[in-house]
């Protein structure tokens, strides 16, 4: 079996057999465990200033950013959004029951449709599990409620995140994830898939000059739910 | 891929009077070097942060198996299946037994340096399944069957013009005459392009920048997207993924990952970096049915407890040859086999043997620029070194020493290389040396060194002043 010859030749560089169970019970606790190394200083800071820094780098990286005060205000900033970008009325949503409970009706052009993605689609909305403020990074794990096609097929992508999700460092995000995620196959906290998203997609791959708009969305705009009083800009 | 590596000389020379690829690395050069140099200036914990990455590599590769085993059984756990290959052959009929039960007739490939190695396309094609690349650069030289010639941008050596060519040689249902005023309507052709291919595809396959053994998950990082719709539309998914890709908890990968878009793009964070476990769960709407993940060695567990063990932290950032001058000078295609640049030269020797590729170790100038700016601080210059120490004791290649030499000269005839090479050079040259002190004294014949040297026993050049300066001195005086 290869297996045991990949295994057995491993263990040859090595100089040694299997590891004694003393020693692998040790490495099994540092996975339980999973110790976190140094995190970098800049997202260690105030509520306001990590939402603004999460701001300025999702803009850095060519996203936008639009504060809605609370949910009601959602209709109303998307229908103008998609308006202002010349953009269909209609596209699929996230079922997700923080979306499905958006009063839509107050803007009854608004067709929003619980499904995945399509090929075809050129609007979607995804709901956000978390904020990144350490480089403006969306993580959006995959769920009945949360499909990934949301992500990947819309040539605008448009996800709604509350401000009280927005961390500082990605292993934040991780204990977020660990702590409210159960997966039903697994046990762990792991989903079939986590995305994380950092802009609207490039390449640079034709004389290594980044340019937008590669396979996947080439616009992602975040309607930020100003839901943590604590994350609030400071009154002008 | 057939391996030139031994005409390196040849094909450097090739490469030098190659007026296309010249203008290509000159368009090239310094674009990922500043976007890095300015990335790296903004994270002030980046070299911290190098020290941690190696660290991370270092346990993982001291306790390779049981992370190995870890992972399976985790993969396995969320309904995945795991393919362990120890050769090239191996892995491909086990990705070709996959297609084949599933009745593909096309896959559609996100980028992939272990697919290229392990020739995929070729084995796929052979039995009649279509692949079909969709990295915007995998996808041109697809077109034009060429092999990739950088480790993450695998088009370096085309220029606009070349894109433009082939778009319209090969996209002849499109008009004739319609014009591409921006590189962005290139990109646009080939996203409405490959648009139905990955719609249409049975199985997708990608490779994996890690592999975590916590989670069974495989991770993969793009900016495109196409890996992500590679890997999310098709029935199912293949991970191709070599075993020193495992790290052990998604915060060792998260450290990682700080470390790999800033040596590799210059960028903070990559657009898409995901984590891929297990087959579509219960209520998922989307998502593969089936999930593989095919485990290659092919070479790499001989290089454990060898003086190459380092060599398989590598995270394939090509950080090192972005700042290597003989890369930047000739091009990825000239070194021969899949692996350009510093990292290839430690590490195509490892995998195809060094019987086969003996001059590659001698294609530097030992500038050490790749091991300082290495996130995971692989002393490439030195395993260079052992290369040809090797290479040397087993009498491979008579006259070893003096092939190396002549390298290194048909290199320092070329003083344009060493003005990149700047400062690093005298160190560079301090080695040289010293190492040619046991090489016979073969130093005496460069042609350069009698130039600037003259009345000197050996050129071992004295602290202080780059190697330009002093070669310009040299020739000043004379
Ligand atoms: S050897 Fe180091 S610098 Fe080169 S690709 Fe590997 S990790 Fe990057």
């Amino acid at each position: 079996m290869s297996r045991d010859a990949i295994l057995g030749a491993i263990r040859r560089g090595l100089k040694r057999g299997p590891l004694p169970a003393d020693q692998r019970a040790m490495l099994d606790g540092r996975l339980a465990s999973h110790p976190r190394h140094l995190i970098p200083a800049r997202s260690r800071l105030p509520r306001p200033e990590q939402v603004a820094l999460f701001i300025r780098n999702v803009e850095k990286e060519f996203g936008t950013v639009e504060r809605v005060p609370d949910l009601a205000a959602v209709p109303a900033a998307l229908a103008d959004y998609l308006a202002a970008q010349n953009l269909p009325a209609a596209f699929p949503m996230a079922p997700h029951p923080e979306l499905l409970g958006i009063p839509w009706d107050s803007r009854p052009l608004l067709q929003p449709e619980p499904r995945r993605a399509q090929g075809t689609d050129q609007v979607s909305l995804q709901h956000g599990f978390a904020g990144i403020a350490e480089t403006g990074t969306l993580m959006l794990p995959s769920a009945p409620e949360r499909p990934t096609t949301l992500n990947l097929l819309a040539d605008t992508a448009v996800v709604l995140l509350r401000a009280s999700r927005i961390h500082g460092a990605y292993e934040e995000a991780w204990d977020a994830l660990r702590a409210e995620h159960r997966d039903a196959r697994t046990g762990g906290h792991m989903p079939r898939n986590v995305m994380f998203v950092t802009g609207p997609s490039r390449s640079a791959d034709i004389e290594q000059t980044l340019e937008l708009g590669a396979h996947g969305p080439r616009r992602l705009h975040i309607l930020l739910l100003d839901d943590d009083p604590a994350a609030l800009p400071p009154a002008a | 891929m057939q391996i030139t590596s031994p005409a390196f000389k040849q094909n450097a020379a090739r490469a030098l009077e190659d007026a296309g690829l010249q203008k290509a690395l000159g368009t090239a050069k310094g674009a990922f070097l500043q976007r890095r140099a300015a990335a790296v200036a903004n994270l002030p914990e980046f070299e911290r942060l190098r020290d941690i990455g190696r660290d991370i590599k270092n346990h993982t590769l001291a306790n390779l198996d049981h992370y190995l085993e870890t992972f399976a059984a985790n993969v396995e756990k969320a309904g995945g299946q795991v393919h362990w290959c120890s050769t090239a052959d191996e892995a491909r009929d086990a990705v070709l037994a996959i297609c084949r039960r599933a009745g593909a007739r096309t896959v559609t490939k996100g980028k992939s340096m272990i697919s290229e190695e392990l020739g995929i396309n070729r084995h796929l094609e052979r039995h009649g399944i279509q692949p079909v690349e969709t990295d915007l650069g995998e996808y041109i030289l697809q077109l034009r069957d060429e092999p990739p010639s950088h480790i993450i941008a695998p088009a370096f050596h085309l220029n606009r013009e070349d894109w433009e060519a082939d778009f319209r040689r090969m996209h002849t249902d499109l008009p004739k005459d319609r014009v591409f005023a921006e590189r962005r309507d290139i990109l646009a052709e080939a996203r409405t392009r490959l648009r139905e291919r990955f719609l249409a595809a049975d199985v997708g396959i990608t490779g994996a920048n890690f592999l975590i053994a916590e989670t069974g998950s495989s991770v993969i990082v793009t900016n495109e997207g196409n890996g992500d719709l590679t890997q999310t539309l098709p029935r199912i998914h293949i991970a191709l993924a070599s075993i020193e890709k495992v790290v052990p908890t998604l915060e060792d990968c998260t450290s990682l990952l700080r470390l790999l878009a800033r040596s590799a793009t210059g960028q903070d964070f990559s657009v898409y970096t995901t984590f891929s476990t297990g087959s579509r769960r219960p209520g998922d709407l989307d998502g593969p049915e089936e999930y593989h993940v095919v485990l290659v060695d092919n070479g790499r567990s001989n290089m454990i407890g060898t003086e190459f063990q380092e060599m398989l932290r590598c995270i394939r950032c090509a950080a090192c040859m972005n700042h290597c001058p003989v890369y930047g000078a000739v091009g990825g295609h000239a070194y021969g086999w899949v692996y350009p640049g510093p990292m290839g030269s430690v590490l195509t020797p490892s995998l195809v043997g060094v019987e086969k590729t003996g001059n590659l170790p001698n294609a530097s100038t030992f500038c050490g620029r790749c091991e300082s700016v290495c996130p995971v601080k692989i002393p490439l210059p030195g395993m260079m070194r052992h290369w040809r120490e090797r290479e040397f004791e087993r009498h491979l290649t008579p006259g070893a020493a003096r092939w190396g030499l002549g390298l290194w000269a048909f290199f320092a005839r070329r003083p344009g290389l060493y003005r990149l090479a700047t400062r690093a050079a005298i160190g560079a040259l301090g080695l040289l040396g010293k190492w040619s002190l046991g090489g016979k004294g073969a130093f005496r014949s460069l042609p350069l060194a009698g130039n600037w040297t003259k009345g000197r026993d050996l050129p071992v050049p004295e602290p202080g002043g780059t190697f330009m300066a002093r070669y310009a001195a040299g020739q000043r005086r004379r």
